[in-house]
């Protein structure tokens, strides 16, 4: 290996007292202070949240407005922390979505355990359960913290879905080839 | 008005002279805290504080939301927080001492602005007046004097907290202001080596400092800063040692002190030492502006006189007394905030020393160099005004 030999400069005079550091330092800050900021005012300006973020868990609806969960407690089971809780329910069978069967009665999502690890979401068959792009959920009480069914599909909202797999398995089943 | 003024009683005169002074230092000095965050905030790239809005205040149009965005309502939010969260005395202390050490911290940082010539105006037969609550021939010498007994309520903060780190902060406190000391003292000397000439009555006001460099000629209307630019240099430095702001805020130094001598303090009661620790800043910096920066005249070889008569072809007012008063007030003033500026700009840019540092500073280097500087002065005076 080669050694070199690097040469170690002693400091000037000017240099050793320091006063042309400090005077470009004073013009750094100076520039500094006239440049825009870098931070965000953060409730009224909301920074730009990466495709992927996985925030608060919802339940979503497909674009005919049905519920997607059909209440199989997968999450339910995979979810490290038990944050989530599914009250099973059937679907009327006069109900124009009753080809479904099933539906969550009651899905509770307890946001003081939940880790926001995204499991419910990896395991979902249905897709109907999403960590979406909300990062701040706040409540003043602990009950305040769970969210039930209604407002997780509040906050959820309506995901595009290309698959129609329920639609599918209807018409399927009116041309009398079900499975 | 002038008339009625200066036909009241002696006492009235002074008491609403004081009472003015008062009533423009201690906003100043309430004010520097808000401006020290809000210039920190601008250099380190954050808006700063813009959230306290009085209730109906918003509602005025364009006003309302600027001053909020400027913080100014946080003055009084500050304010009122000091004043009353909560403010324990530790049981372990010297309450009696605990509680002395603020209120003699800001005694003497107020008491020196009567040593501290504001402003000038001309009086009748044109002969400059100048605005000061105690014009004494002492005054540089009162300042040095008042101000330097403000290190006591350090040491006795940092002693009567009766705990380890305050302690070390008090002691740091005294160690650090004493070895200043002679540095500043020494680096102002060669100013009134040369504004005292030999036969003539000695003087150490700080209001004939600025009357000599207001006089015509070269010599005459340069600031001291270019004739001593070193004195001014050290002058300078001392200064910030003294007023403890950074890079010399040992007795601070929450790096390795914690908070230094105040760290029992809370509340109001620390608000006092910063209140006195910016008042000293202002006075601080009031006397560098009149010893080095031509007080209240506007540049250099431009005395206030010249000014006020270029100003007076414009009509009768701007030679009357109450507007040359105002106009040197604020050429002061303006020159003094913009020290305090400077103060808190330095704080931004320069990391902090080590204290052993700060001693070799103080005694192997600042105080050789303020010696070196004094004796070059005197020799080189002696020269030119034989």
């Amino acid at each position: 290996m080669a050694v070199i030999e690097v040469e170690r400069k002693s400091l000037t005079l000017v240099e050793r007292t320091y006063i042309p550091a400090i005077l470009s330092g004073l013009k750094t800050t100076w520039k500094r202070m006239l440049a825009p900021n870098v931070t965000l005012s953060y409730p009224e300006q909301r920074p730009e949240i990466p495709t992927g973020y996985r925030g608060v868990p919802t339940l979503v609806k497909d674009p005919n407005g049905r519920e997607k969960c059909v209440s199989c407690q997968l999450c339910e089971f995979v979810c490290p922390p038990k944050a989530i809780r599914i009250t099973p329910g059937e679907i009327a069978p006069d109900s124009p979505t009753a080809h479904v069967e099933k539906a969550p009665q009651e899905f509770e999502i307890d946001m003081l355990r939940c880790i926001y690890c995204g499991l419910c979401q990896e395991v979902c068959p249905e897709e109907a359960i999403w960590l979406q792009n909300q990062y701040s959920m706040t409540g003043f009480t602990r009950a305040e913290m769970v969210n039930n069914k209604e407002k997780l599909y509040a906050i959820g909202g309506t995901l595009p879905d290309n698959h129609f797999k329920w639609d599918k398995k209807k018409s399927a089943e009116e041309h009398g080839n079900a499975h | 008005m002038f008339d009625f003024f200066f036909n009241l009683p002696l006492w009235v005169q002074i008491v609403a002279k004081g009472l003015a002074v008062i009533a423009v230092v201690f906003p100043i000095a309430g004010a520097c805290s808000l401006a020290e965050r809000k210039v920190s905030a601008w250099i380190q790239g954050r808006p700063g504080p813009n959230r306290a809005l009085p209730w109906g205040l918003g509602y005025i149009p364009v006003i309302g939301p600027m001053l909020q965005k400027l913080g100014v309502f946080h003055l009084m939010a500050d304010g009122g927080k000091l004043l009353f969260k909560e403010d324990p005395v530790p049981g372990n202390v010297n309450k009696f001492y605990f509680i002395l050490a603020p209120i003699i911290a800001i005694i003497p940082a107020f008491t020196t602005v009567v040593f501290v010539p504001f402003g000038a105006y001309f009086n009748e037969a044109g002969r400059i007046v100048p605005l000061i609550l105690a014009n004494l021939d002492i005054g540089l010498l009162g300042v040095f004097a008042v101000s330097s007994l403000g290190v006591y309520s350090l040491i006795l903060a940092g002693w009567a907290s009766n705990s380890k780190y305050p302690f070390l902060g008090g002691v740091r406190a005294s160690a650090q202001l004493i070895s200043y000391e002679l540095s500043m003292t020494l680096s102002v000397v060669p100013v009134f080596l040369w504004i005292n000439a030999p036969g003539q009555p000695g003087t150490l006001s700080l209001a004939k400092v600025v009357e000599f460099q207001s006089l015509p000629g070269f010599l005459g209307g340069a600031w001291f800063v270019f004739l001593m630019p070193l004195s001014a240099f050290l002058f300078l430095v001392a200064l910030f040692a003294e007023t403890n702001r950074q890079p010399f805020d040992m007795p601070e130094s929450e790096s390795d002190l914690v908070g230094g001598f105040h760290t029992e303090y809370g509340s109001f009661k620390w608000s006092l030492f910063f209140v006195a620790e910016y008042a000293h800043m202002t006075v601080g910096s009031g006397i560098f502006v009149l010893l080095f920066l031509g007080g209240w005249n506007p540049l250099p070889w431009i005395p206030l006189e010249t000014v006020v008569g270029w100003l007076s072809g414009l009509g009768e007012f701007a030679t009357h007394p109450l507007f040359v008063g105002i106009l040197s007030i604020s050429i002061f003033l303006g020159k003094v905030l913009f020290f305090i500026f400077f103060f808190m700009w330095v704080r931004w840019t320069l990391p902090r020393f080590r204290y052993d540092q700060v001693m070799k500073m103080g005694w192997q280097i600042l105080l050789p160099l303020s010696i070196a500087n004094l004796i070059f002065y005197m020799i080189a005076i002696a020269f030119i005004q034989k």
